[in-house]
């Protein structure tokens, strides 16, 4: 009799405030298209069980700290709430604006772009217009990283995201730059970013997550990224929820035949941030890079879980993940290369680097390897270790203030992540992020 | 130019002449004097204890083992489901011949004689009379500590006498490293332990030749739960060596070790194993080390044999300037999954950790390693460097990497790093062009990728280490 007591909270929690009540709620607001997917993914979220302690993809996370209770989804903006983001300053206007995930305002695609027939659209919109790419490109692929529950809870939660296709040959020129804010204590926001891009079209998306005051909310985004042959996508993410918000994101990337994606995600919001990344290497000669930052101050805990599986002989992957921490912040890194019995001539990297600068941080690494072929090459490495003391004498013996010095040796810590794009305003916008957040 | 050919002639030659390649192929009839029967209750381990005439403490000891034994899960969350495979229900906990450990050779029965001569144990057994504590079955069948040792004031003997003889010196150590809980084949070690070597080396005492023992399993269903347990007082020094080689059984035999080390201020202790089990052993070690002020632990860990072997060795660096190594070596044929790796414990300031694992997957073998590397907070100057290469020899090999990594602070270095590789083709061809057949040729790169480490083997060891590769080479390639 007591069992069935205790187990009755056991299963409140697992659902948090996401009933069955508040999703027949969100239902009624949601497109009917979107009905039967909802409710299917609603049940996968109500049939999971919360990560438990022995759980190996929840290794060192803080388990207490994932409370979904308290959050309401479909809030209304307050009034009054301006949506753009002064901190990121990029020339192109963004292209779509959601505020608590619903569209605010919209760019207008360059007029050439648009005749060659790139669309940058709402979920809903695509859903009209093209409801085929939708069925196999929006979350269809396996949530393989421990987040199985939360993905279910994206799906069944979502208001609407962004879309963009670029179809085949199409070189888009500019960054195409998508804002996803929250607003009001209590929200949760499920952004949502699907890039599909055709055979040897190319294209550069930059997803901004930031809140619009300092209140505690609930994000849980997924993006899907798919590059058809020979295609290249630059997809940057910028993550400044508040620091109070706890904050998911799946990343799901699919590579074709000789594409080539590279990724990179800032880490600078949130009170807990978990990040899982799956790149699929399907088909011969495609690359896949993840690059990531993370800036941990206070008592944040960023969570990072990737996967790099190689599927087809002759692909390649480089991981490289850097976090700063700070004050008595955590970061978890657990990243895993397959490589599967026939990716012969596989070429993959990982690599997480942990600069130190409190006595109280703590960095965990689980750097991982599952390799079944033979003729490949396979290394990581993970380090954790504080500011280089040679390296900060030099630069005392310039002349140099320690704190300026310090400055500088972060910054140059960051630098061999962002220098690996190709877009110097990108490059500059991001760093300026991190600028703001370090408060210097 | 001589120091080449020499070395080419010696290859030429077949690698495996010299060896007899049916070893581990026989098994004599054995008459049990004490026999526990298979499965495991609270009786089985009132009959082992009441066999051993323990002391209560003992007894109490192994009875709340068997509880926590009882109450933990196998750790399949994380390890592989080769483990529910295992019948504890099938498995013999205690068989003995009821003799006590001989002192000399001459006394030792003919036919325990007759199976260690067919696996070449007396001229190893002529060359290291400094010590041999050879076990056959759960007893030490054969003990023989030279006179020089024990004059030094060393004590050598099976863990029964041991703790019977001198509970003053083990019991304040016994259990302590490797807490009975610690894991579920740790808790059953410690509920049904028998045999393995209990050694106190007192302060300043340098013992110049390496102690050594020889664990055999020679029953089919039984397990064998040695335990052992090295205590090395201030500023003395160990080397302690065990091998084991089995003969081939058609059901799975379990092995369950505990192996504590205790290495007091100023002590260095280096533990070397060659664990070569036939391929139908479950070998589910725990072995830790815990070392105190400028201490030093060093585990050199060779895995060569067993179904599953799963085997972290340890280091709890607990006092100032300590230092902990393993060098691990890791070899897995078709049907063999070695899961091998390292804890390394920082628990005080400056203390350093090195781990070096190499490990071979030929056929459709699965290598593994894992390992832990902890900083707690409120330390300073701790640095650990962590080495893993793994050798693919064919195209359904396997090979995995799971490493964890927890650093505390601002003042340590840490560095993990790994590599995955295949035997290159043109040192295959550079080799065959001067005439190696294409076998020749890869066993002697396999042995190159482990040369370093080999080297740091007790000579023996490492002809053995050597001849043993070429041997699981034989026939990978083509």
């Amino acid at each position: 009799m007591a069992e069935t007591a205790s187990d009755r909270p056991v299963v409140a929690a697992a659902l948090g405030g996401f009933t069955p009540d508040v999703f027949a709620r969100h239902l009624e607001s949601a497109p009917s298209w979107w009905h039967e997917r909802k409710r299917a993914a609603y049940s996968r979220f109500e049939a999971l069980p919360m990560p438990g302690r022995t759980d190996e993809s929840w290794r060192f996370s803080n388990l207490s700290g994932i409370r979904i209770d308290g959050f309401t989804p479909d809030a209304a903006p307050p009034a009054g709430t301006a949506a753009a983001s002064a901190a990121f300053s990029l020339a192109a206007p963004p292209m779509l604006t959601f505020v608590n995930g619903r569209l605010a305002s919209r760019g207008e695609l360059p007029a050439h772009l648009a005749a060659k027939g790139v669309v940058v659209s709402t979920l809903s919109e695509a859903a009209a217009r093209s409801p085929e790419l939708l069925r196999e490109h929006f979350m269809a692929q396996p949530q393989k990283l421990g987040s199985a529950k939360f993905a279910a809870l994206h799906e069944a939660f979502i208001a609407d995201g962004a879309f963009v296709h670029v179809p085949r040959g199409v070189e888009v020129d500019m960054p195409i730059v998508l804002i996803h804010s929250a607003s009001g204590a209590g929200t949760a926001v499920f952004p949502h970013t699907l890039i599909i891009a055709e055979d040897n079209s190319k294209v550069t998306v930059v997803d901004h997550f930031h809140s619009n005051d300092t209140l505690g909310q609930f994000a849980c985004g997924a993006n899907d990224l798919y590059a058809g042959h020979g295609a290249r996508i630059t997809y940057a993410a910028a993550q400044c929820w508040s620091l109070e918000t706890l904050s998911f994101q799946f990343n799901s990337t699919v590579v074709r035949r000789d594409a080539r994606v590279q990724s990179l995600n800032l880490h600078l919001g949130a009170r807990q941030a978990r990040h899982e990344s799956l790149s699929q290497l399907q088909a011969p000669g495609g690359f896949s890079e993840m690059l990531a930052l993370t800036v941990a101050s206070g008592a944040r805990e960023f969570d990072q879980r990737t996967l790099q599986i190689h599927q087809a002989p002759n692909t390649k992957s480089d991981l490289l993940y850097k976090n700063v921490l700070l004050d008595r912040s955590r970061t978890i890194f657990s990243g895993l290369i397959i490589v599967d019995p026939d990716a012969q001539k596989t070429d993959a990297y990982q690599s997480n680097r942990n600069l130190m600068l409190s006595e109280d941080a703590e960095s965990n690494s689980l750097p991982g390897l599952e390799i079944q072929a033979n003729d490949v090459r396979c290394t990581h490495g993970a380090t954790s270790s504080p500011i280089d003391a040679d390296q900060a004498f030099y630069l005392k013996s310039r002349g140099i203030p320690e704190k300026a010095a310090n400055e500088l040796l972060i910054f140059g810590f960051f630098e061999e992540v962002l220098c690996r794009l190709e877009n110097e305003e990108l490059h500059a916008a991001l760093r300026d992020l991190v600028r703001t957040r370090l408060g210097r | 130019m001589s120091e080449i050919t020499d070395t080419l002639e010696t290859t030429l030659e077949n690698p495996v002449s010299g060896i007899d390649q049916s070893s581990g192929n026989f098994k004599y009839d054995m008459t049990y004097d004490f026999d526990a029967g298979t499965g495991l209750n609270e009786r089985t381990v009132d009959y082992i204890s009441s066999v051993k005439k323990e002391a209560p403490w003992i007894h109490d000891f192994r009875q709340s083992a068997l509880k926590t034994f009882f109450a933990k899960p196998l750790p399949t969350h994380w390890a592989t489901r080769d483990l529910e495979n295992i019948n504890f229900d099938k498995i013999r906990y205690y068989l003995s011949q009821g003799q006590k450990p001989k002192r000399t050779w001459a006394e030792v029965p003919e036919d325990i004689k007759r199976t260690f001569e067919r696996l070449g144990i007396p001229e190893q057994e002529r060359k290291f009379l400094a010590g041999v504590e050879a076990q056959f079955d759960s007893e030490a069948a054969y003990s023989n500590i030279k006179e020089a040792v024990s004059k030094q004031g060393v004590i050598f003997m099976n863990s029964t006498e041991a703790l019977r003889e001198h509970p003053e010196i083990f019991r304040k150590y016994f259990g302590k490293v490797i807490p009975t809980g610690d894991n579920k084949f740790s808790a059953l070690n410690s509920a049904v332990f028998s045999g393995g070597s209990f050694i106190y080396v007192p302060p300043g005492v340098k013992v110049s030749h390496p102690l050594q023992a020889y664990f055999r399993i020679n029953a089919e269903n039984f397990g064998q739960f040695e335990r052992t347990l090295i205590i090395c007082d201030e500023g003395s020094e160990l080397t302690y060596m065990e091998g084991c080689t089995a003969p081939k059984f058609s059901t799975a035999t379990l092995h369950s070790a505990v192996v504590e080390l205790v290495a007091l201020k100023g002590a260095k202790i280096q533990y070397i194993t060659v664990q070569n089990w036939s391929s139908n052993v479950f070998n589910l070690v725990t072995k830790r080390g815990l070392a105190h002020e400028e201490a030093e632990i060093k585990w050199i860990d060779c895995n060569i044999g067993s179904r599953l072997t799963m085997k972290y060795p340890g280091v709890v660096l607990k006092g100032r300037k300590s230092r902990g190594e393993v060098i691990s070596i890791a070899l897995a044929n078709d049907g063999q999954h070695q899961d091998t790796g390292a804890k390394m414990v920082h628990a005080a300031d400056e203390t350093t950790s090195t781990v070096v694992s190499k490990s071979i997957s030929v056929g459709q073998g699965r290598a593994t390693y894992r390992g832990v590397v902890h900083i707690p907070k409120n330390l300073k100057g701790c640095k650990n460097n962590t080495e893993c290469d793994a050798l693919l020899i064919n195209t359904n090999s396997r090979t995995d990497t799971y490493p964890a990594i927890t650093v505390r602070g601002d003042r340590h270095a840490v560095q993990h790093e790994a590599s995955v590789s295949k035997v290159s083709a043109e040192q295959i061809f550079y080799m065959q062009q001067r005439g190696l057949t294409e076998g020749q040729a890869m066993s002697l790169s396999v042995n190159g990728f482990i040369n370093d480490l080999a080297r740091q083997f007790p000579m023996e060891y490492s002809v053995e280490l050597k001849r043993l590769i070429d041997l699981e080479m034989e026939g990978s390639v083509g």
